[in-house]
């Protein structure tokens, strides 16, 4: 082969792009598609489906979260726990599918647990659940996201998915981190 | 659960989330078929599904009628379908004499922003899904072509090539027993 000699550009040479690209819905929805269709075939169950889906988008979420905070927020992380809820909720929600999330909420009975709640998901937009198969919520792949960029932000978090007023992402931190945040805010 | 899909509305989709979604997906079938060569057949495969549906898409909105000659039908991929769904123009070169074969040329290909290819994945074909893309694309407008990598900027070549031939036009098949 001559790629030994050949100059692979790196990526850390290059400036990082503004995010301003963007591709028609139907190519990214016919891509998911052939995703979700792919990981069927590899499964026997409905949550082994979404685990799976949720992996892929684990894998997206790692790579987001430091573009997403050297680009938006100067290089700054959240510390606190509200203002990454927030963060999610707006900045990050707007720069992936082009408008905030339609609503933030705690649970009344466990502080550890919010709530994210979206109407439509951008990837459930051309997605037919099948009868037999009802309780699939394709966002499992918006879970893995979300639940990526929280690990990797220091906020370790289970991120699940469910039917309820559209699709709700039930947000369940570990315990440190609601003690961590209680002392923070101490401060 | 009634989802409306607002069909007609030309909305966009973010480029990264789409370029990292693609990264997860070819990350993923690298860990489950482990050879190159299973990966780029996969993708391809794919992409042919994709190129079926989409071309549908593609005749419904872009009011493009049937190409006189290959030459028009390269145009059309580059100035037409790849701008509408990947925003993007490569540029159409290097014909053969018979006037059957040209190469797409892209200098910013979507798919393989923040991609580089580790060592040992030489023969890995990154953004093979064009490739069933096109095929599957064509195919449903009666033509086979074959699509293969040329050139591919994660190897180190300053564009990514792409070479389209026409092999035959196809008719439309009678199914067996109907005549």
């Amino acid at each position: 082969m001559s790629g030994l000699q050949r100059q692979k550009a790196s990526n850390l040479d290059k400036p990082l792009s503004k995010g301003k690209a963007e591709v028609n819905v139907a190519t990214f929805a016919l891509m998911f598609s052939e995703i979700v269709q792919y990981c069927q075939n590899r499964v026997y169950t409905v949550p082994e489906l979404q685990n799976k889906l949720s992996d892929l988008g684990q894998h997206v979420g790692n790579h987001l979260l430091d573009i997403l905070f050297v680009r938006e927020r100067g290089f700054k992380r959240e510390v606190k726990l509200l203002n990454m809820l927030l963060f999610i909720k707006g900045n990050f929600w707007k720069t992936l599918f082009g408008k905030d999330a339609d609503k933030l909420e705690q649970a009344n009975d466990d502080e550890r647990t919010y709530y994210i709640i979206e109407k439509e998901p951008l990837v459930n937009k051309f997605i037919s659940v099948p009868k037999d198969k009802g309780s699939l919520n394709c966002a499992a792949f918006t879970a893995g996201i979300i639940e990526a960029v929280l690990n990797g932000a220091n906020f370790p978090a289970k991120v699940t998915v469910h039917w309820h007023k559209g699709t709700t992402f039930m947000i369940k931190f570990e315990e440190s981190v609601i003690a961590r945040d209680k002392l923070v805010d101490g401060r | 659960m009634s989802r409306q899909a607002t069909r007609g509305d030309p909305r966009k989709v973010n480029g990264e989330l789409f370029t990292l979604t693609y990264g997860a997906l070819v990350a993923q079938l690298l860990r489950d078929y482990e050879d190159d060569e299973e990966v780029n057949k996969q993708l391809e495969k794919m992409g042919y599904n994709i190129g079926v549906r989409l071309i549908e898409d593609f005749l419904a909105r872009s009011n493009t009628g049937r190409c006189n000659d290959f030459r028009e039908t390269a145009d059309i991929i580059s100035k037409t379908a790849f701008k509408m769904y990947l925003g993007i123009t490569p540029v159409v070169s290097n014909w053969s004499a018979a006037g059957d074969e040209f190469s797409l040329l892209m200098e910013n290909n979507p798919l393989i922003d923040f991609v580089e290819l580790p060592d040992g994945h030489n023969s890995l074909n990154y953004s093979n899904i064009f490739c069933g893309v096109l095929k599957g694309a064509l195919e449903m407008v009666q033509m086979e072509v074959d699509v293969k990598f040329v050139q591919d900027q994660l190897k180190g070549d300053s564009v990514t090539e792409l070479r389209l031939k026409f092999i035959k036009r196809l008719e439309d098949a009678v199914p067996v027993g109907e005549d």
